[in-house]
């Protein structure tokens, strides 16, 4: 087991997502309070279920779910606005959680030649999950 | 396993209350969010793309009220607990109080989970 190193004071790494973490969190409830306003406008009002609020809140696309409840919206959610919100939900989640992921992990596995290997990895997974999920929402 | 002593299983049994109680859940509901929404985007992707089954499989899993009702528990306590830490980050000043902060976070998140958990039950009762 090694020693965790205090992190350097300053302008670095960890300071700039500390500030990311905190910024994107505030940032990914406004967007879902947004979204459950959309969806509500949109005419989940009247046929809510839980699962579905929550589908159609995040990423109401129609075909990349099993089944749907609210079929009539489609229409509403297909244009540029929503996608683009869809792309900063993305965007601010994965970046928000696989950093978390990295600083989970840091703290078990934190050697510095892991240290290199797994953030490599994880931002390897990031960029691969974000080409994916503006690809499915692209491609909708 | 802090100062390279191997606490094992005794760790368990640190008394921090509420906020480590707050502190772990962070941390398991962020993990738990990671795994699921990503599984789940990546099996959408292949659903939509190729119809592929296993991308059916776990969606419709992912998808059933009951994963529903966990994961929202997951999201709605990491968000609120987030707003906490930030709150307490940018105005020390109340971080003497952050144990009281806790309880309130569990007085916001009981009825805006519950409500919603029970109309998914009722729901799926009455059959869809």
């Amino acid at each position: 087991m090694h020693m965790r190193t205090v992190p350097s004071r300053g302008f670095n790494l960890d300071y700039l997502m500390w500030l990311f973490t905190r910024i994107s969190g505030l940032l990914l409830v406004l967007l879902a309070i947004v979204g459950v306003i959309g969806a509500f406008l949109m005419g989940a009002r009247t046929q809510v279920d839980l699962p579905t609020l929550i589908r159609w809140t995040f990423f109401p696309n129609p075909n990349h779910v099993v089944n749907s409840d609210i079929p009539d919206v489609t229409q509403g959610w297909a244009n540029a606005y929503w996608q683009t919100m869809q792309m900063l939900i993305f965007f601010f989640a994965f970046t928000h959680g696989f950093n978390g992921l990295r600083v989970v992990l840091e703290d078990y596995l934190g050697a510095p030649g892991v240290k290199f290997l797994l953030r490599s990895l994880i931002f390897l997974l990031w960029l691969f999950m974000m080409i994916i999920a503006v690809f499915v929402i692209l491609a909708s | 396993m802090a100062f390279g002593k191997r606490i094992g299983l005794k760790g368990f049994s640190y008394k921090g209350g509420g906020p480590m109680l707050a502190w772990l859940l962070h941390r398991i509901g962020g993990l738990v969010m990671v795994i699921f929404i990503g599984l789940h985007v990546l099996a959408s992707f292949s659903m939509q793309q190729f119809g592929s089954d296993w991308g059916t499989f776990i969606n419709t899993i992912y998808e059933s009220w009951q994963f529903q009702i966990v994961l929202y528990f997951f999201v709605l306590f990491h968000a609120l607990n987030g707003v906490r830490i930030i709150i307490l980050d940018f105005a020390p000043g109340f971080l003497k109080y952050q144990r009281e902060a806790t309880w309130v976070q569990w007085i916001l998140l009981l009825p805006l989970w519950g409500m919603s958990a029970l109309i998914a039950v009722l729901r799926a009762l009455q059959g869809g």
